[in-house]
């Protein structure tokens, strides 16, 4: 058993860190979350001279990284610090699908995402579609040299800020079938998309996308008719474990705030954290958060195992997670009190983001259940692709 | 045991649906269903709805032209208003000032102050809290001196809930520094137009500014403003809290949220079916039904102890810490339930551009999740409380 980092995920780790106490202040991420951008461009670019999209990448993709732990020990830091950044957006999810799917064609793509100077986001996720991965209404008509799609996509989060979109849609089947679906590479300024953004809770923006004939070359599809699912489902299990490592750094904040609070703040004479019911509350905070880190290694360690134990243990860990996430943003916030509430106040930001995690690829009760499903899948024998939904 | 109203209850509940029906205003109930934030015009409205019909100041004796009302008839309103989503009265003057200037305000104080709450000439706002006070609130710092005619004071309150509307606030304030913390305070009526108060907005964690800063620099304040007697405000304090403490238990409010939880829980669709089918979230709404169906009799009983003239105790604590606890997770299924479209921040300002981001319902279910995380911690905390009711049980006096 070895659980300390590898040296050059420690370096990473360190030099991350340090960048983000001193440039990544509550003042900068205030003014950050009030711009129209929603994000900083300084940032990003800082960051990605850092080596930070890299180390999200896989060497075969000119990374340098990009297994699970390489993406829990990023995560996990622009957690703590409470980034707002697209980090998941560009490096994870359209990064991610272009290395998954994408020919040498496309190599540029890449190189420019690690250089810091393109960005990306998945559009994927539908009105109705919830967090079903399987759920895709827009449709793809192939018409010889080019194909047609039609349709609408939820919540795009860094749609106005990507250079491209990587957008799902069906030439076949029902609209929840997993057979069907493919992605294609589109330029955010193409004719026949239309974009409605607004901010986020949590920070960031996203958008509303309508497609409405929307025309596409041949060398638009990213990979081949037909394999679009599994792509999608390894790049969202991929996702998640960066979101469950950034809920943990973020949680970390969380409890450190609400420790050093209960060390100052005094009432009827002496220092609240003398109180044992809050002590108390905050040793449960402390115990929950070594079980959140487990959960999150355990998840980071089979990523590339076969896709049902993946996907098992992505699901147990976004579902522990879910519920910690919960339990500690809302105690940081009660064991605050009012001060907490406010906007200005760095807890505020963090448990926004803790908490809205929860909404990005499956909640709480949507992970427990297909935890379940898999795990009959997995005593059934059936390791396809069966049970991808709750 | 007799679980079921009184015909007369019964019929005065009738009655006060009929007059929803017709007297609150639509576009009221609609900006209260959406969660939209209302203007002190809104506010002023329903105010003078509910006067002219003599149902504003339902708490207080018929004498002060209030409507007299009991315990029984106070909660048979307070539900049906919150079920109908009318704008929560504001109760600053109403629940917490006036009862304080009807036991302890003089003649005077009471002529003419009490009629211009009801007619809504003031807007009152609450003086209590400072940064560094809070749940400990006799350990307040502001300063009030006695010089000649007029109190000096200086000093700063924060949470002052809607402060940006009001024309008065009432203190509390230390008149004595020399004696225990409780005993040197009193209990005073300023005009916010005074010269050397200021407030500023505190911007809450979504977005709303519903609470302020007030500071006091020298503030002249004449000495008939002090309300009962001088150092002896923390028993008016204690007084006012027993009032701000009604309708506690907030079922009305959780009734409601839990019809539109249900109501957004039949309109989503999660793995191919109504998410109200989906065994995990049937199961969490259910819990939470339960608890509020006990909690809707343990509040019933509490108010029908209070109407044969029992002072309510540690039950409002009970009612407090229970009922925001059911109330929150109602926010949190809620908030749960529209899933990914829980994630936009819709603000008032940007709400018009913005129809078209999911569903209707879905716009203000997160930001209320965040914003009543507060109703745990106002009003004396949880934590409070269940020191409250721990002291009680200590001494062997809850039933």
């Amino acid at each position: 058993m070895n659980f300390e980092l590898t040296e050059e995920r420690r370096m990473l780790q360190d030099s991350l860190r340090r960048f983000l106490a001193d440039k990544y202040t509550t003042q900068v991420r205030n003014q950050i979350l009030d711009s129209t951008a929603g994000l900083s461009a300084t940032i990003w670019s800082q960051m990605a001279d850092l080596g930070v999209i890299g180390a999200l990448l896989g060497e075969d993709k000119g990374g340098f990284g990009g297994t699970g732990f390489d993406i829990t020990t990023v995560f996990e830091e622009l957690g703590r610090a409470g980034v707002v950044e697209p980090f998941l957006d560009t490096a994870i999810l359209g990064a991610g699908l272009i290395a998954e799917l994408g020919t040498d064609d496309h190599a540029g793509i890449l190189e420019d995402v690690m250089a810091g100077s393109v960005h990306l986001a998945f559009a994927h996720g539908e009105p109705t579609s919830r967090y079903d991965l399987n759920i895709v209404a827009t449709t793809a008509q192939n018409r010889g040299d080019h194909y047609v799609l039609n349709g609408r996509k939820s919540v795009v989060v860094n749609a106005e800020a990507a250079d491209h979109l990587v957008v799902s849609a069906r030439t076949s089947g029902d609209v929840d079938d997993q057979n069907g679906i493919l992605l294609f590479l589109v330029p955010s300024d193409a004719d026949g998309l239309e974009l409605n953004g607004y901010p986020l809770i949590s920070g960031g923006r996203a958008a509303e996308i309508v497609m409405d004939g929307l025309v596409l070359p041949q060398d638009a599809l990213l990979g081949s008719e037909g394999n679009g699912f599994d792509a999608i489902e390894k790049c969202v299990a991929m996702a998640n474990v960066a979101l469950i490592a950034e809920a943990l750094g973020a949680m970390e904040t969380a409890a450190r705030l609400t420790l050093d609070y209960l060390g100052t703040r005094t009432q009827f004479g002496r220092p609240i954290g003398s109180f044992q019911v809050l002590a108390h509350r905050m040793a449960d905070v402390f115990i929950e958060l070594k079980q959140a880190r487990s959960a999150v290694i355990l998840a980071a360690g089979h990523l590339e195992a076969d896709r049902v134990t993946r996907e098992r243990h992505v699901s147990a860990a976004k579902h522990l997670i879910g519920r910690v996430g919960k339990l500690v943003a809302e105690e940081s916030i009660q064991m605050h009190g009012g001060i907490a509430m406010t906007q200005e106040y760095e807890l505020a930001h963090i448990a926004k983001r803790i908490v809205m995690i929860d909404h990005r690829f499956g909640d709480t009760d949507h992970h427990l259940e297909r935890f379940i499903a898999l795990g009959a899948d997995q005593l059934a024998g059936r390791s396809g692709t069966a049970a991808t939904t709750a | 045991m007799d679980l079921s109203y009184s015909d007369k209850e019964l019929a005065f509940r009738e009655e006060v649906r009929a007059f929803l029906k017709a007297e609150l205003p639509s576009d009221l109930s609609d900006k209260v269903r959406a969660g939209a934030t209302l203007s002190k015009q809104d506010h002023d409205r329903w105010h003078a709805i509910l006067h002219a019909r003599g149902w504003l100041a339902i708490n207080w004796p018929k004498t002060f032209g209030g409507a007299e009302w009991n315990a029984v008839q106070r909660h048979i309103f307070e539900e049906e208003c919150a079920r109908a989503y009318a704008p929560r009265v504001v109760p600053f003057g109403l629940t917490m000032l006036g009862p304080v200037l009807q036991k302890f305000g003089s003649k005077e104080q009471q002529d003419h102050w009490l009629p211009r709450i009801l007619n809504g000439a003031d807007w009152w706002c609450q003086g209590y809290s400072e940064p560094g006070a809070g749940s400990d609130l006799a350990s307040l710092k502001t300063s009030a001196v006695h010089d000649g005619d007029h109190y000096v004071v200086n000093g700063q309150k924060t949470w002052t809930t809607l402060g940006q509307y009001a024309n008065m606030i009432f203190c509390l304030v230390r008149t004595d520094p020399g004696v225990k913390q409780q005993e040197g305070i009193s209990f005073l009526l300023i005009d916010m137009e005074t010269p050397g108060i200021k407030v500023r907005p505190i911007i809450l964690l979504d977005g709303s500014a519903e609470v302020n800063e007030v500071w006091f620099t020298d503030v002249r304040v004449p000495v008939e403003n002090l309300v009962g007697e001088e150092n002896q405000g923390w028993t008016y304090a204690k007084y006012l809290l027993t009032h701000e403490r009604t309708n506690i238990a907030g079922t009305g409010f959780s009734a409601a949220g839990l019809d539109a939880l249900k109501r957004i829980a039949r309109a989503e669709v999660a793995g191919g079916r109504p998410l109200i089918e989906n065994p995990l979230f049937a199961a969490r709404i259910a819990r939470v039904e339960i608890e509020l169906m006990a909690m809707e009799i343990t509040n019933l009983r509490m108010i029908s102890k209070a109407a044969s003239g029992q002072a309510p105790g540690v039950e409002s604590s009970m009612l407090k810490v229970k009922g925001t606890i059911i109330r929150q997770e109602i926010n949190d299924l809620t908030r749960r339930a529209v899933g990914p479209y829980a994630m936009p921040f819709v603000s008032e300002a940007i709400e018009g551009d913005n129809a078209g981001i999911g569903p209707d319902y879905a716009r203000p279910v997160a930001r209320q999740y965040f914003n009543n995380r507060k109703i745990s911690i106002y009003g004396g905390s949880n934590e409070i409380q269940r020191e409250i009711i721990a002291k009680t049980a200590m001494r062997g006096q809850t039933g």
